[in-house]
């Protein structure tokens, strides 16, 4: 059936801001159905509240919001767009549970707008756990046995059946969140009583323990006529009771004959099928018993998911591409194969080589969090490689982590080794065990041990042997012949491994392995294993026989992506990455992407001319670069649009002599490179906070007192804000020097002088050499000392003048001119008693450019990519990639104002305190936009949280000294606009003493009252409280503050950590009482700033 | 370290003990895996990820030389139940990493251990996907794997030998696989109808699939005339897959018209599927390199619907796609395709009970979606009654 010619517009449903369990793949399988949509001549309406996303920006629909993904915004787009359908698979749970809530109310019927890709029965049959139990046992296979529970006493009723331990798992959330397993009653209350909590539907199910299984997972995807295929099956490393977000995972299924495969398969298709997912793709997960086959269905996912976005990448076979075609009326006969080209969609892709994905964590930001892996997801990111074998593509994957302790390593001695100590740990899943089970198997323990000790399957821990055998053969070889040497390299041993096994350098070996011509050859994933020709260049590196990968003879730019998401370094960056090839394409260019993670939208092989999917290590790039040169012209390699992992590499590459496109590699030293920096900025006269670098306690104490308390400390030479605190005096500094760091002339340690109560700047700006394009000026809402990565900001700039924009202006030029910066440039400031410090400046992409393109309706990546490659500002104000006059610091008056807000991932991580500080622990971020400040805000409130903040009711309010002056105006409004306050005595007597009504709660020390007067925590858990005002202490127990917030967390009530949180908050609530409001798209957006500008330069007598 | 001592450095074969030589003076050099020794045959690739025992012990791999796309081989073993036949009949085996460790709670022995007890030369280490590529470019061709001590003579020589080898095109290899005896698969849960099947390299899920469905499967050697079938009273003919050409099969295509003149229903998969091609005038050809795995799909001409299947054919019948054809049987039609590249996937009579597919309905390996087609040779068999 061709495509249906009764829908004219569809509106599709992102998945709104990164959070762990839902990440930037839903933004390639958006973007991918944005651009199928529009290929085929639909009107595509966007909602998505991210705006480091690709898919928001302009040119991806016809009408893109950047506004919350809640029903009643997205219903007020409806209203004004009136779609003809609603496309809800492509975004994650968020846009499902969005597309349900929409049709439950009504929404979407009073509309007309009708659900396509999926519809609401068929979404029930596969995410309502007794209906889907019973459509797995209707077609004769099996689930666990399990209970349905909508209360405690009915989870304990269950146990006696089913018996410890029991698998728990919440109804209707994404990513596994509140899930767990109980091995006793007291983690039976803890867990079930989260997920009772995290359900929209207070419905958890209980059920018999299959850890230790093997774990599968199918997807499928079936169209109108009923035709269905297997596109990918992944097999996990680690067996059940560790969520697939958090395994290892492995494609294809390895350990499987065709008999267990096929009957898995038949059973996914009886699923697909009773499900009632007729136009699309899901996800089925399966657990079998390693000892005698016996299968079980755990769940399904009736939507494109994570896993799909990873089986697309991992195959060829775009599954969101494709399931979009399927929603507007296409079979998958009639879509021809995008690889092969010749050949139909309608078949099942076949793999000649093997996957491996690795997941990433963030423990480190989050101290005191369990780094137990369970079926609740904790990775913030996941790496990516393809190799012609098992041990080939791991340790691919695993140097893809960037995780120098990731990669697997040879101690000098096995005697240093203790196996038993080793077996005992790896017996707890966490994030380290691989790199255990390796050690234990080459330090003598048995495969057998080590199975029974991590349940990962035999020939898995066979194939990590052999790794360890061929390191042995390394390390003793007298000198590694051609022969051996490829054998090594075919196992995934990188140089710098080989290196460390043979104590010579990584450039040694590369040379020695140059002179013997061992290099590896390019593959392409093509689908089909060979079977049919492939059409698209989409390639991964091994050593085997023969190059297939044949560089064109173009003029070439290789770009750099940014590896797997961490914190600090995501979307945004991806985001940079895309726009450079979409314009550098555009340009004429041959663009190449090299990049290993497959949620993202630059590891398309649509996004560019050329993919590399490879690991993003100096020999991994050389390679390439190598290949590359052998035809054409390489005019270059970006570095600086990926974040900090191509920049780290800058140096290195310019030394092979490799053509760096834009900032030179000693530019970038210069920024980065304190001593340096400093040079920069007295030249150019412009103020730094006072600081030195210290190698003692001693100096680093003499160095505060020289600067003044406040100090900021940290380690040299780290990303993120790592392991960086405020302190405020010397018992502080001694505190934290003894715990958080070592401290000598090798690993000396920053102080800065900390400016209290300074306004943060953060500036884009983008320099040709000549002319400097000021792309954005935001100002935080957070005070200084709060990462700007985890601070809400705002653009324009609310209380900056002119006269502080132009200093900002000029301060930013100085810099990039004293640096040498040709393409982008962040800069970091702080505004204090009217002095402009500079904090840092950044000679690269930062992960606000694609929030600043968005606010100022200008494509600031691209312009930026352009002047990379020899374009001037000039040049790109003529063409129109960037506006004819003025820039992102004169904004006109009137243009909207937007601001961004930080996500959290405190929900994941029970237990870790949410106060804000100086190392960033947000894993993403939303946009709001409107004409006022406090509606902008409300709506990025909105957006970050589910419920946003609340219009009514209690407002819990406890606050540190320091913040008492100016915390009462904010509450005072708070308590005018009918907010009742509630407070600790001490912040109470303050209150009323400026004359605002203020109860009081008891402290948690307090304890209970005589008659049972609740303490704040217990109010909180009791529900009695709606809003949450806790500013730290500066100095101080916090124990009391911690509790309060971890309550917080855990009822998900909006909880502010700072004055100036308050205030912006306060402001918000204030104007949505006021008024209802609006939804605007970003092309009206860009219009508005294109009619405001014109109408300022008529005043200006320019027009 | 006891269970695993005898794995160790079994990765590191030292020097390249193997070479695989291609018609074409292409040699390349992997490492000796299964027996050692010297072996021919036409070198074809089969697709599939799963299925290395069904593949193997597929009668209709005979004089073949079969070559795994996918990278690691042998991870699950053999075991006693997914043997399509009772030995393994490829000539030659070509995989890229052979697994060391068995893994699978069937297993009941590991995949080398088998190839070398039965005598199956094999070589493992080479570039499978550059040969794929270059058999894909070049088409079929006659190999030899050479191992241990027949590695060391020099690359003409091995040539030399390599084209002295019988080629597959005009090879009549029936009576090299079918039955010596007559035997009986007892139909499943009461008889209901009983089929003559005519082994030409029968896989044993094909009597299976039919059992199931209530047939009691009477498998006749090759070489009976319809005579000694037609005392069996069947209800319905069947004529299985097998290797060789089928422009050789003379007495097959004899058989299967006298089924058809009596009216009997006849169902053919695979070389059957040649077969009535053939007992209904048409040509078959060569294909380049075949359709060899389980992920190709097939369209149902009647239904428009696609079904992922099991192939593992290097001939094809040649017939008109469009439209109903005339045939000294009646009128008959092509009812399906494969959409990857349009070869005629089945026939079928629509004027006598007769039809047949080219691919594998009975799948082992591959999936199960043409399940349906021993439905429809039920069907056939009552409406005849």
């Amino acid at each position: 059936m061709p495509k249906r010619d009764d829908i004219a517009s569809v509106m599709v449903i992102g998945s709104g801001p990164i959070v762990i369990g839902q990440a930037c793949e839903f933004d390639y399988s958006g973007t991918q159905a944005c651009r199928v949509l529009r290929a085929e001549g639909l009107r595509v309406i966007l909602v998505n509240s991210n705006p480091a996303t690709i898919m928001t920006d302009p040119e991806f629909a016809d009408a893109t919001y950047i506004e919350p993904i809640t029903p009643e915004y997205v219903e007020r787009i409806i209203a004004k767009e009136r779609p003809d359908a609603l496309l809800p698979t492509l975004g994650g749970q968020t846009a499902l549970n969005t597309a349900i809530a929409l049709h439950s109310a009504g929404v979407l019927e009073k509309y007309g707008v009708e659900l396509i890709g999926a519809d609401v029965e068929a979404i029930e049959r596969g995410e309502n756990r007794e209906k889907f139990r019973t459509i797995v046992s209707e077609i004769g296979a099996e689930s666990a046995r399990s209970w349905i529970c909508h209360s405690m006493d009915e989870c304990l009723q269950a146990v006696e059946d089913l018996q410890y331990p029991v698998v728990v798992r919440p109804s209707f959330t994404m990513g596994g969140a509140g899930s767990g397993i109980a091995y006793d009653e007291s983690d039976l209350h803890r867990i079930a009583g989260a997920g009772l909590q995290a359900s929209p539907t207070t419905e958890v199910l209980l059920e018999e323990s299959i850890i230790g299984w093997k774990e599968y997972e199918l997807e499928l995807m079936r169209d109108n006529k009923d035709n269905v295929v297997v596109i990918c099956s992944i097999e996990n490393l680690d067996p059940m009771g560790v969520h697939t977000g958090d395994s290892i995972t492995v494609a294809p299924a390895l350990t499987l004959t065709d008999r267990e495969y096929q009957h898995m398969r038949d059973v996914g298709i009886d699923i697909i099928r009773a499900v009632g997912v007729d136009t699309g793709g899901c996800n089925i997960q399966f657990a079998i018993n390693p000892d005698d086959g016996r299968m079980i269905v755990i769940e399904m996912n009736p939507r494109v998911s994570r896993s799909s976005a990873l089986a697309s990448k991992a195959t060829g076979f775009p599954i969101a591409k494709i399931a979009a075609r399927l929603a507007i009326g296409y079979t998958l006969d009639e879509i021809p194969n995008d690889i092969t080209k010749s050949t139909p969609a309608s078949f099942e892709p076949t793999l000649d080589y093997i996957v491996v994905k690795v997941p990433r964590f963030a423990f480190e930001k989050f101290p005191g969090a369990d780094t137990t892996l369970t079926t609740n997801m904790k990775s913030v990111g996941e790496a990516m490689s393809i190799g012609r074998s098992f041990p080939e593509a791991l340790q691919k994957a695993l140097r893809s982590l960037e995780k120098k302790e990731a990669i697997f390593s040879w101690p000098a001695d096995r005697a240093e080794v203790d196996c038993a100590d080793l077996l005992n740990l790896m017996k707890r899943p966490h994030d380290g065990r691989l790199s255990l089970a390796q050690l234990a198997l080459w330090a003598g323990s048995s495969l057998e041990q080590v199975h029974e000790a991590t349940n990962i399957d035999p020939w898995f821990l066979d194939q990590i042997m052999q790794i360890n055998e061929m390191a042995d053969v390394i390390r003793a070889a007298d000198s590694l012949d051609a022969e051996f040497l490829f054998a090594a390299k075919s196992m995934g041993f990188s140089d710098r491994q080989i290196a460390q096994l043979r104590n010579s350098t990584e450039t040694e070996e590369r040379r020695h392995r140059h002179s013997l011509g061992i290099r590896p050859v390019y593959k392409t994933v093509d689908t089909c294993a060979a079977e049919f020709e492939a059409s698209t260049p989409y390639h991964y590196s091994s050593y085997d026989e023969e190059n297939e990968a044949f560089p064109t003879d173009r003029e070439k730019v290789i770009i750099l992506g940014s590896g797997p998401n961490r914190i600090g370094q995501g979307i945004e960056f991806d985001y940079s990455c895309v726009h450079a090839a979409l314009t550098l394409s555009e340009a004429g260019y041959e663009t190449i992407m090299v990049n290993c993670n497959p949620e993202t939208v630059s590891t398309d092989y649509d996004t560019s001319d050329r993919l590399y999917f490879e690991p993003l290590t100096l020999e991994d790039v050389l390679e390439i670069v190598h290949l590359e040169a052998q035809s054409g012209n390489l005019v270059g390699v970006v570095v600086q649009l990926g974040g900090q992992t191509p920049l780290g590499l800058a140096q290195a590459l310019a030394d092979e002599g490799v053509p760096i496109v834009g900032t030179s590699p000693a530019a970038i030293h210069l920024a980065e490179e304190r001593g340096a920096f400093g040079q920069v900025l007295a030249r150019a006269g412009l103020p730094a906070p006072k600081h030195g670098t210290a190698s003692s306690f001693q100096e680093a104490q003499l160095i505060a007192v020289d600067v003044g308390y406040p100090v900021l400390v940290r380690p040299s030479y780290v990303l993120g804000g790592r392991g960086m605190e405020i302190v405020y005096d010397d018992s502080m500094l001694a505190d934290y020097l003894e715990r958080s760091t070592e401290i000598n002339a090798d690993h000396p340690v920053l102080v800065d002088r900390f400016l209290d109560d300074a306004i943060e700047i953060d500036v884009d700006a983008i320099f040709d050499g000549t002319d400097l394009y000021l792309a954005g000026v935001m100002e935080h809402i957070e005070e200084a000392g709060i990462h700007s990565g985890d601070s809400a900001c705002v653009l324009p700039p609310i209380t900056l003048g002119p006269s502080e924009i132009e200093r900002i202006r000029e301060s930013t030029r100085a810099i990039a001119e004293g640096v040498g910066v040709i393409g982008l440039l962040n800069v970091q400031y702080a505004l204090a008693d009217g002095v402009l410090y500079v904090l840092e400046a950044n000679p690269r992409a930062s992960r606000t450019v694609p929030f600043v393109s968005k606010a100022t309706a200008v494509q600031v990546a691209k312009a930026a990519s352009r002047v990379m490659l020899g374009a001037s500002i000039a040049d790109l104000r003529t063409t129109g990639l960037l506006p004819l006059h003025g820039d992102g610091g004169t904004l006109p008056e009137g243009t909207a104002i937007s601001v961004k807000e930080a996500v959290l991932p405190f929900g994941r991580f029970h237990g870790v305190d949410t106060v804000l500080g100086p190392e960033m622990r947000s894993t993403g971020e939303v946009m709001g936009i409107d004409d006022t400040f406090g509606v902008a805000y409300a709506k990025s409130q909105d957006a970050a949280y589910s419920g946003g903040l609340p219009s009514s009711g209690v407002a819990f309010v406890s606050l540190a000294d320091r913040d008492k002056d100016a915390a009462i105006g904010p509450v005072r409004r708070l308590s005018e606009i009918g907010f009742t306050i509630v407070a600790t005595s001490g912040t109470a007597k303050f209150l009323r003493g400026h004359g605002i009504e203020v109860g009081v709660l008891r402290k948690q020390h307090e304890g209970r009252g005589a008659d049972g007067e609740p303490t704040t925590v217990d109010a909180i858990m009791n529900g009695d409280v709606d809003l949450i005002v806790n500013t730290p202490y500066g100095v101080g127990p916090r124990a009391d503050g911690y509790e309060i917030r971890t309550a917080a967390v855990t009822k998900g009530i909006a909880s502010i950590t700072t004055v100036q949180g308050l205030s912006a908050a306060v402001q918000g609530i204030d104007s949505m009482q006021s008024m209802q409001p609006g939804v605007r798209s970003m092309q009206e957006h860009a219009l508005d700033v294109a009619r405001l500008r014109a109408e300022a330069d008529v005043l200006d007598g320019r027009g | 370290m006891s269970a695993s001592d005898d794995h160790v450095g079994k990765n590191h074969r030292g020097k390249r003990n193997a070479v695989l030589m291609l018609e074409d003076g292409r040699a390349m050099r992997g490492f000796a895996y299964g027996a050692e020794g010297t072996t021919f045959g036409e070198a074809v690739f089969s697709t599939g990820m799963t299925g290395y025992q069904e593949t193997l012990t597929d009668p209709s791999y005979h004089r073949q030389v079969v070559v795994m796309t996918a990278p690691h081989i042998g991870n699950t073993g053999v075991n006693l139940e997914d043997g399509e036949s009772s030995r393994i009949w490829v000539s030659g085996f070509v995989v890229r990493d052979p697994a060391r460790r068995t893994s699978n709670w069937r297993a009941s022995s590991s995949l080398e251990d088998e190839l070398r007890e039965q005598g199956i030369v094999g070589v493992s280490g080479i570039d499978t996907r550059a040969l794929t590529r270059h058999l894909r470019e070049r088409g079929a061709m006659r190999v030899g794997i050479f191992s241990g001590a027949a590695a060391e003579a020099p690359d003409s020589t091995l040539l030399e030998v390599v084209l002295a080898s019988p080629l597959m095109q005009g090879a009549d290899l029936t009576s090299d696989v079918t039955t010596a005896e007559p035997y009986v698969i007892p139909a499943l849960g009461g008889r209901r109808y009983t089929v003559a099947a005519v082994d030409l390299g029968i896989k044993s899920m094909t009597p299976h699939r039919m059992a199931q469905r209530g047939m009691e499967v009477q498998v006749v050697p090759a070489n009976f005339d319809w005579d000694q079938i037609s005392q069996l009273a069947p209800d319905g003919v069947f004529f299985s897959n097998g290797p060789g050409d089928p422009a050789t099969a003379e007495h097959a295509v004899d058989v299967m018209q006298a089924a058809i003149t009596a009216g009997v229903p006849v169902f053919g998969i695979c070389f059957g599927n040649q077969i009535l091609g053939r007992a209904l005038g048409l040509p078959t050809y060569k294909l380049r390199y075949g359709h060899r795995g389980i992920n190709q799909p097939v369209q149902d001409l009647s239904t428009g619907k696609v079904e992922v299947t099991a192939h593992n054919h290097g001939f094809a019948v040649d017939a008109p796609r469009e439209g109903p054809f005339r045939t000294p049987f009646g009128n008959a039609r092509v009812s399906h395709v494969c959409l990857n590249d349009d070869v005629v996937e089945g026939l079928e009579c629509l004027d006598v009970p007769a039809f047949s597919v080219q691919y594998h309905p009975e799948a082992a390996a591959g999936p199960h979606d043409a399940d349906y087609l021993f439905d429809r040779f039920a069907d056939l068999m009552a409406q005849a009654r």
